[in-house]
């Protein structure tokens, strides 16, 4: 599979996708409208904490759900130079507690490894989280140690599974995913995450399999925990369930299937204010490959950089009491995040 | 062209609207249904499964569409879900069939 770029597919560009996302207002009530009705408009910051990094598009996996379009096919990835200036506003800016490192597959970024051992010189107190899809840990030889590395910077290990068993798996992430999955989780286990007292924190990630939100996660939760232990011996700390936002292939395969209108009236009338006053985006900044400043990742993905001055868009520029108030973007994905208990990077919000 | 048909998908998002007509009544069956549904001695996943099964056996078409959805979201898989139609089936011809006993007790009564 390709990913839409190399399909040169009208949906790799971000203004097509915003306008399928904005059209037909009348059946679709502005999010804006939403919030005002509720008295969080404009939207703002509560406080930057998390900086999330996207370290490029490159990716061993071609996902179906995936609103980052990532792929082999995919070379987009921050050069080392990018990184130093994220170091430098780490320095600068101790507030930030919290690195976010995803992609793509971060790890296939030449620099990852330099890049994490650097984010622990400026401060060996950053908690580091890396979105680690699993079969990277088995796609090469040279990948096989990542596991040691983890443990060696005590890195929260963050990995999409989307159900215990390999049809929903492998029907969302690729053919064989799911062996490969299960392969890097006991390894994993190995070296000591997700097991009680090792502070080595494995976390997994659920998202439907299809055109519909996520069941309970404190439910969910115990399910994958019953089954992985009796099926493979594998345990975790938690699990984060994350609604699929209709952008780039998720939005493709809803209008392929016939699903988009119908999953968006799901996705506006669950709409929930307390998901809404928990959203990640109010204390995120998420920047691109490129250095660019944006609310989120989807944000990112739709090209629609933080509302701050143009002087300010870029890492290079870096100003936190700038980005702590100023309005964030939003469109009509913005529903996905607050539907239902609500999602984000860290699962329920509500 | 002219809808002709008994059943529209779309009026499954409007169930709510009996209310309109009925007012103290709807809210008490909604409110009945809710906490029916909830986690309780059976977990709603469970229950989501029971339902699935009870709309094929009463053919309620916005039930099948709705729990087919909601027992999928749960995480019951398409096997799971094909065998609790069949239990429905199995329940269903059955209470067809076990009448025919009753049919052999009326015609032993009376025949010579």
């Amino acid at each position: 599979m390709k990913s839409l770029k190399a399909l040169a597919h009208s949906l790799s560009d971000a203004e097509e996708q915003i306008a399928v996302l904005e059209s037909n207002t009348e059946k679709y009530p502005a999010f804006e409208k939403k919030l005002s009705e509720i008295d969080l408009l404009p939207l703002k910051p509560t406080g930057t904490e998390i900086f999330q990094i996207n370290m490029g598009k490159m990716c061993n996996q071609v996902c179906a759900h995936c609103h980052v379009d990532a792929g082999p096919d995919r070379k987009e990835i921050m050069t080392r130079e990018t990184m130093q200036q994220c170091l430098d506003v780490l320095a600068n800016n101790p507030s930030l507690k919290t690195v976010d490192l995803t992609g793509g597959a971060p790890e296939m970024n030449p620099e990852f490894r330099w890049f994490v051992t650097e984010i622990k010189k400026v401060n060996k107190d950053i908690h580091i989280i890396v979105r680690c899809n699993l079969t990277i840990i088995r796609a090469n030889k040279k990948y096989y140690d990542l596991p040691e590395f983890y443990k060696e910077h005590n890195i929260e290990v963050v990995s999409s599974l989307p159900f215990y068993t390999s049809d929903r798996t492998d029907k969302q992430r690729g053919n064989g995913v799911f062996k490969d999955s299960i392969k890097a989780l006991q390894m994993l286990n190995e070296v000591g995450y997700g097991l009680e007292g090792s502070g080595l924190m494995l976390n997994l990630v659920y998202n439907p399999a299809g055109a519909f939100l996520p069941p309970s996660q404190e439910a969910l939760e115990l399910e994958y925990k019953t089954e992985l232990r009796k099926r493979f011996e594998i345990e975790f700390n938690h699990l984060f369930a994350i609604t699929n936002l209709p952008i780039s292939r998720f939005l493709d395969y809803l209008l392929v299937s016939g699903n988009y209108e119908e999953y968006m009236a799901k996705l506006i009338d669950a709409f929930n204010p307390e998901a809404a006053r928990g959203v990640m985006c109010r204390n995120t900044v998420s920047i691109g490959w490129d250095g660019y400043l944006y609310d989120c990742d989807f944000n990112q993905m739709l090209e629609l950089k933080v509302a701050c001055e143009k002087n300010k868009q870029h890492i290079a520029d870096f100003d936190l009491k700038a980005l702590d108030s100023r309005d964030i973007i939003l469109g009509q994905h913005c529903y996905g995040c607050t539907a239902g208990a609500g999602s984000s990077c860290g699962g329920e919000v509500a | 062209m002219e809808k002709n048909h008994y059943y529209d998908a779309a009026d499954l998002a409007k169930f709510g609207n009996v209310t309109e007509w009925q007012k103290e009544m709807g809210d008490k069956f909604f409110a009945w249904y809710g906490k029916v549904f909830e986690d309780s001695a059976l977990t709603a996943r469970e229950k989501s499964l029971i339902a699935l099964a009870v709309s094929h056996a009463v053919k309620c078409p916005y039930c099948i569409d709705a729990y087919s959805s909601d027992a999928y979201e749960k995480g019951w898989s398409k096997e799971q879900m094909m065998e609790a139609v069949q239990v429905a089936s199995a329940i269903s011809g059955g209470a067809t069939l076990v009448h025919g006993v009753q049919m052999m007790n009326k015609v032993d009564k009376i025949a010579m």
